[in-house]
């Protein structure tokens, strides 16, 4: 049987679409087969176009989340921050978004209203414009409530190349707050587990702290990524692989608030494989680190920004975690999604 | 607890560790734990790569995921397929594989599997939605024997009717008698799992030290407890001196939780059970009394299944009983690995041959 | 074996069970498996169940001869 009809002979099941290593195989052995481009090719979080000597950055997401309003956010507020932070972590200035609805029959017109509010305030907060949409309305229990597509583009920043590809050995690697609050969020609506508190998605545009980032420091950021679906273990895999470097963090300095640390206490989970909505995780000069970190850190939405590692030359592709005892482990990419559990 | 931020201090975890690092065994020390919770929590903090010369940690088979027979599985499977129930389960047990798949397979068939973080979740699911038949995966061992008890005496009082279990929780000391008396066991001393003894207390534990010579400390999860409890293990063995002391007393009493044992006896009864590796161990499961037959899914679902012989080449049995390395397996690291697993060690992130997969890809130390 | 997290009683809910909470984290427990909870106390949390009231003055202890060995090594 050739490769093309052992493939036809599989089928799509829940775990390809997890973001870990069964999602990345469908797109690199399958996806990747049927189309040219270099750009596309590089994986990034939006590809770099250039037009009549114009650089620019183009990013799409379908956003699918479950439950559709959660603390702290919802569907419509994820679907504008999330393509605009793929666009800023290409070193766009996010400007236009497509906004593309498929809802199901017989969707609460109240809900629908709520998500275009939210989509609105957070198309405002990101300033930028929803231009041009799409609206199908699908049979009852052909859509899950309602599914969303976004489109943005925007305009890279003069003397910016940041890309997946690009660390370099030497660079320190920066997060911009504390990890896990977005997954814990989701997560503990999923479960049924009712839990009060301080627990919210961390979900929100990123422009306010990576403008004037890449303005005041442009060159000397090699990366950017926002650590969301797999949180951060899973995007410096992906960083290592493609530019085949070795990654080593610091556990003891890797920003995680009291509530995240409880219910991963409570439910078994590890922060670092949780997804944040909110954060992003930048690769610059060591050199420069210091200044980096403190001008997130006077920005109000990056007050606990901390620099959690460096890249090394060696072990390509790997991440290893320094240990707050001082052993070392591997940080590995998960297996699947991420379960509570009791053991 | 303000303590737990405390006992997390970076400072005094590195002091400890150094501590650990300088012990100067007079002999090789081998050192199980026995509980799953313990080989990850070890694992996680990198500690197996602090140790000593002459000190050697190894796993026990204190992980229920590892030691439930695939047959398990593919009953749960074979209840939900042909009689359309809700399976609910901890998510502990999602990825195993049984013979027909997992339970994450089963789930993207488009059966009904839910994910719980208590059996009381998985009764009030059968509350809310009386229309439909739950049956809720019960395993693990003493910790949680308890809390599915009560939730089945909680679910005859409400008068629940469309609620059931598939029992599978085991008894520890069984096994521990079991692994005892094997004379081919090389194990000088045990950590002994913290909560388990949280409702077992200290006293079944003597007879590994009084017949048979082994240290045992009874110890918490946090690094410090666990380094903690090595210290305390390697100066019984350097004194032959051998107790079971209780490194975890803030949680754990001598007497252990009557009451929950009480809720385990009025619910339960033991009965011969398999344990994958083991083979049948007396007197080792749990399976509800009759006056609770109606919450049993095995009576109210009866299915045929083949049973499953392990996988060809699959040596989880010895791994478990501490004879072999993961790594002398000769699936290990090729046709099983953690993506596609062979065996529960595997599956079970806190498996022996899963924890020995991450942590025997090591890194080198990385040249900058 | 298990995973388990000390708990902070911070409302009784009766007939069975409470509130607890960690760091700004609330959840309910049942109560069922333990004696004589009150407020303030510390449990012992799993699968939805309080296991065992926490002895908070041996976790003082502990803590105390942690440091104790800690810096007898320095």
């Amino acid at each position: 049987m050739s490769d093309a009809h052992k493939r036809e002979a599989e089928k799509i099941t829940l775990a390809h679409g997890s973001g870990g290593r069964m999602m990345q195989r469908l797109i690199k052995e399958v996806f990747l087969e049927y189309f040219d481009s270099t750009e596309l090719a590089n994986l990034d979080d939006a590809a770099e176009l250039i037009i009549d000597k114009s650089r620019l950055a183009f990013s799409t997401d379908t956003f699918v989340v479950k439950p559709i309003f959660f603390p702290g956010g919802d569907i419509g507020s994820l679907a504008v921050s999330g393509t605009v932070n793929d666009v800023l972590m290409k070193g766009g200035r996010p400007l236009y978004l497509s906004l593309a609805l498929v809802i199901e029959e017989g969707f609460p017109m109240q809900d629908l209203t709520w998500i275009l509010e939210s989509i609105r305030a957070t198309a405002r907060r990101a300033e930028i414009d929803v231009v041009t949409g799409d609206t199908k309305v699908v049979g009852r229990g052909e859509a899950d409530g309602i599914f969303i597509n976004t489109t943005g583009v925007g305009v890279i920043l003069p003397g910016v190349d940041v890309g997946g590809r690009n660390a370099k050995v030497g660079d320190a690697i920066i997060v911009s707050g504390d990890i896990g609050a977005h997954g814990i969020a989701v997560m503990a609506e999923r479960n049924g587990l009712k839990l009060e508190g301080d627990i919210r998605s961390d979900a929100a545009p990123l422009n306010r702290a990576v403008l004037p980032l890449l303005e005041r420091f442009g060159e000397a950021v090699h990366v950017m990524r926002d650590p969301t679906r797999g949180g951060v273990a899973t995007a410096l895999n992906e960083i290592a692989v493609s530019s085949a470097v070795g990654i080593v963090l610091d556990e003891a300095v890797i920003p995680v608030s009291e509530p995240v640390t409880a219910v991963c206490d409570i439910l078994g989970l590890d922060p670092l494989y949780l997804p944040c909505e909110g954060r992003f995780l930048a690769f610059v000069d060591g050199p420069v680190a210091d200044d980096v970190l403190s001008f997130l850190q006077d920005l109000e939405e990056c007050s606990n920004a901390s620099k959690i590692g460096e890249v090394k030359g060696s072990s390509s592709g790997e991440v290893q975690l320094n240990t707050v005892t001082g052993g070392k482990r591997l940080l590995d990419m998960p297996a699947g999604e991420m379960l509570p559990r009791i053991c | 607890m303000n303590q737990l931020q405390k006992l997390r201090d970076p400072k005094l975890l590195r002091s400890l560790a150094d501590t650990v690092k300088s012990l100067k065994p007079s002999k090789q020390i081998t050192l199980m734990e026995v509980c799953g919770t313990h080989t990850m929590a070890i694992h996680n903090a990198g500690l197996p790569g602090l140790l000593p010369p002459g000190l050697k940690l190894i796993s026990g088979p204190g992980c229920p995921v590892c030691v439930t027979p695939s047959s398990y599985l593919d009953t749960a499977i074979a209840i939900s397929k042909e009689h359309n129930v809700v399976l609910t389960t901890f998510g502990d047990m999602m990825r195993v594989p049984g013979r027909s798949g997992s339970l994450t397979d089963l789930r993207n068939e488009g059966h009904a599997v839910e994910v719980v973080y208590s059996s009381l979740g998985a009764a009030e699911l059968a509350l809310r939605q009386p229309e439909k038949e739950i049956v809720f995966l019960a395993v693990g061992f003493e910790t949680t024997a308890p809390t599915v008890a009560a939730t089945v005496k909680c679910a005859r009082e409400k008068k629940v009717t469309n609620f059931s279990i598939l029992a599978a929780h085991k008894l520890l000391i069984p096994a521990l008698k079991a692994l005892t008396n094997d004379p081919e066991l090389r194990i000088d001393g045990f950590i002994l799992p913290g909560h388990v003894s949280v409702v077992l207390g200290s006293e079944p534990y003597r007879f590994i030290a009084e017949e048979h010579q082994r240290a045992c400390v009874i110890t918490g999860f946090e690094s410090a407890d666990i380094m903690q409890g090595i210290l305390m293990l390697v100066e019984q063995i350097e004194k032959r001196d051998y107790r079971v002391e209780i490194q975890y007393d803030r949680a754990v009493q001598p007497n252990g939780n009557p009451k929950a044992r009480a809720y385990i006896d009025e619910v339960f009864a033991p009965e011969d059970t398999v344990w994958r590796g083991f083979g049948i161990i007396p007197q080792s499961g749990l399976v509800l009394r009759d006056e609770f037959a109606v919450f049993d899914a095995l009576r109210r679902f009866p299915v045929t299944i083949q049973e499953s012989p392990e996988p060809d080449g699959c040596r989880c049995g010895e791994v478990l009983r501490g004879l072999v390395e993961p790594s002398e397996c000769s699936l290990f690291g090729s046709e099983c690995v953690p993506e596609s697993p062979v065996g529960p060690c595997m599956v079970s992130t806190e498996g022996s041959c899963a924890a020995f997969y991450k942590s025997s890809r090591r890194p080198t130390e990385l040249r900058g | 074996m298990c995973l388990g997290i000390p708990m902070r009683v911070t409302k009784l809910l009766p007939p069975d069970k409470a509130l607890v909470e960690s760091g700004k984290v609330s959840m309910e427990v049942s109560l069922l498996l333990v004696d004589n909870v009150a407020v303030g106390d510390y449990v012992l949390v799993h699968a939805g169940f309080a296991l065992e009231v926490m002895d908070v003055d041996a976790a003082e202890e502990t803590l105390s001869l942690l440091n104790q060995l800690a810096n007898v090594e320095e």
